[in-house]
């Protein structure tokens, strides 16, 4: 039985602005469990990243309203002290974010930055830090660690910025490590090479592992689990076999016929037409159906709710699962009519 | 790095010699026209305006004019080294002159410098960790108060109100420290807080400015999701993210403090650089002109230089080439 890591229950972060009120985060429950990757995915702004954030309470409260709770290993990260959460933090729960670029500190040395996070939990001398950080950066593959232990960061490349970031949160050996797009601002083939070594990392360490990303391709590679995420709500929750083979929302589908495909050349990509909604003001009904091609009558009223509608996983979407299926497969038979 | 100062030492001297050559040539072409006539009294006959010309060397061109002054600059003049010349108006040599008011303005510039960057910093930093708050309002106010506030019409008034009114403080005038440690001190408090009183404002507003910023960064949040505490967060990765650019800034403006605070000195009449810049000019000077030019535009220079170097330290991505 895999221990439960992480529980989120119906999350809500509100964020106040002068514009009104931006629900940036309306209700996001989940689980993660030990030696698990639950790949969170959706189009920039449906909330995938504020909701790792508020986990961590790294989203500034004071213009925030949050609800809901995050449960870490039974306690609610939400309520904790500063300084409890300050003990978690990269200590049994680390994150990693989207820009290496911009989140290592341009003036210390990369290696002084890893012996910090060595140092703030526990007493370690000075020495002690940097053995384990010398360790760390050979771990998550950076040629030359004593070299490199002195380097500032703009003397290193991106993958090795990710990676030096990656080492920096597993100098405690956390529980949890939330991934917040690692590998978007990185070369392709340097992306590849971060995912492994989160693969890795998850294998090695036996943590669970939280990747946000847009590319669904990423959660095909790396997760057991997906959550689809549109208008900072889930709006399919399964296996990563459950919603590959069988997705059972349009927002799903449109994601998955906008990944590009080197096997079906001449394949042309499907787009979902449109933008993503204002956080301000989310449709009525279900927020994507302005810009889903099956909407019917209710769509534009009532809100789907998220649950299994007989599908094998819970989705919200007020198609019924014999349309779905039937829809999913007329899409599958055009796409591979329009490559022949 | 060896290499990179002496090149840019070379700099330094290029550009003091172009402004002296600017300040020299603004002096013959520019009114009030020929100082001969200025120094020959009311009514010159054409023998002593002939002897003027001769003794002040305006008989010859001005290159070679000019080129004596550079070369006394370098290898000294019968006063000593550097040669400055001898004022056209007192004909006591400006070198002493120049010595004996560079001290004022030092300390009247170093105190005042102590006095903003602690003040300015710390309500900066105040400022910034309560955004918007009571404090903050209350000091971006005074901030606002002290970069607009004229110095003659602040010092005027402290004077009015500590002096006159209180009697707290003794007039103005200067009292070497050597003299009287405590009439030194009673006589530089005000100029040091009325000089440091718009620097300290600006430098507040900046240094809220910068912090802001930098909280903002992503490697805030890096720190924050390290577990650091905030005391750590703020103090020491904001702090020196957003204080590195203020070295700059502040070498340049101390820098130009050295050549004078002009308004300071002359409101608080202190015998400094300031002071004479204004009557040298007033009284068309040229050698006490040429002298207060050499040594401001030098200070700035230098002071340029050092601070790009302090800040090759300080900044690991600058690269010295």
């Amino acid at each position: 039985m895999a221990e439960t890591l992480l529980e989120v229950k119906d999350l809500k972060v509100h964020f106040n602005t002068p514009d009104g009120v931006v629900k940036a985060v309306d209700g996001v429950s989940f689980t993660l469990e030990r030696g698990e990757t639950l790949g969170i995915v959706g189009e920039s702004g449906s909330g995938k990243s504020v909701t790792c954030l508020t986990a961590l309470r790294l989203i500034n409260l004071e213009t925030a309203e949050v609800s809901g709770q995050v449960l870490f290993k039974g306690r609610d990260l939400l309520k904790l002290s500063n300084e409890e959460l300050r003990k978690i933090r990269g200590k049994e729960l680390s994150m990693i974010f989207q820009d290496p670029f911009a989140c290592l500190h341009p003036l210390y040395r990369v290696g002084a930055q890893i012996d910090e996070a060595v140092r703030a939990h526990g007493d370690f001398s000075k020495a002690d830090a940097k053995k384990r950080t010398l360790e760390l950066l050979k771990a998550v593959g950076i040629p030359r660690p004593e070299e490199r232990y002195r380097d500032y960061p703009h003397q290193y490349s991106g993958g090795m910025r990710q990676r030096a970031m990656i080492a920096m949160a597993l100098v405690h050996n956390p529980d949890v490590l939330i991934a917040d797009e690692p590998t978007t601002a990185l070369d392709v083939t340097v992306q590849a090479q971060i995912l492994e070594l989160i693969e890795k990392v998850k294998e090695d360490f036996n943590i669970g592992v939280m990747l946000i990303t847009h590319d669904l391709g990423v959660v095909a590679d790396v997760s057991q689990k997906v959550m689809v995420m549109y208008a900072g709500r889930p709006v399919e929750i399964g296996t990563r076999d459950e919603v590959f083979a069988q997705p059972l929302h349009p927002y799903t589908w449109g994601l998955l016929d906008s990944i590009p495909a080197v096997d079906q050349k001449g394949k042309r990509l499907i787009p979902i037409t449109g933008s993503p909604p204002s956080m301000i003001r989310v449709p009525q009904g279900c927020a994507f159906h302005p810009r889903c091609p099956h909407r019917f009558e209710p769509c534009d009223k009532e809100r789907p709710d998220l649950m299994d509608r007989g599908g094998g996983h819970p989705e919200a979407c007020h198609l019924t699962v014999e349309e779905k299926k039937k829809l999913w497969a007329q899409r599958e038979a055009s796409r591979t009519r329009a490559a022949s | 790095m060896g290499r990179y100062i002496v090149r840019r030492l070379l700099y330094v001297f290029l550009v003091v010699l172009v402004i002296t050559l600017a300040t020299f040539l603004i002096f013959f072409v520019m009114p009030p026209g020929d100082p001969v006539t200025a120094f020959s009294g009311r009514t010159p006959t054409p023998q002593i305006l002939h002897a003027v010309e001769k003794q002040f060397g305006f008989d010859k061109p001005l290159y070679v004019q000019y080129g004596k002054f550079v070369k006394n600059i370098f290898f000294g003049d019968e006063f000593g080294w550097p040669g400055f010349g001898y004022s056209y108006v007192t004909r006591s040599p400006v070198r002493e002159e120049i010595f004996g008011r560079i001290g004022v303005t030092l300390q009247l510039a170093v105190g005042a410098a102590i006095m903003w960057v602690i003040v300015g910093v710390s309500i900066g930093i105040v400022s910034a960790l309560n955004r918007r708050k009571l404090v903050d309002r209350a000091a971006m106010g005074f901030a606002l108060f002290g970069v607009s506030a004229p110095t003659f019409a602040v010092g005027l008034a402290a004077l009015y109100i500590f002096w006159q009114q209180f009697h707290l403080l003794p007039g103005t005038g200067y009292i070497p420290l050597s003299e009287n440690a405590g009439e030194f001190f009673s006589h530089m408090i005000l100029p040091w807080s009325v000089l440091a009183l718009s620097f300290a404002a600006f430098y507040a507003r900046m240094v809220r400015g910068n912090l802001l910023e930098a909280l903002g960064e992503d490697y805030i949040r890096t720190a924050r999701a390290k577990g650091l505490s905030e005391k750590k967060v703020i103090g020491k990765h904001g702090l020196r993210a957003s204080l590195t650019p203020i070295v700059t800034i502040f070498g340049l403006d101390f820098s130009l403090l050295l050549g004078g605070a002009v308004l300071t000195e002359r409101v608080f009449n202190l015998p400094g650089l300031g002071a004479l810049v204004v009557q040298s000019v007033a009284r068309s000077d040229l050698p006490v002109i040429l002298a207060t030019t050499v040594i401001a535009s030098l200070f700035v220079t230098v002071m340029t230089l050092v601070v790009d170097i302090i800040y090759g330290f300080l900044d690991p991505r600058v690269r010295y080439t």
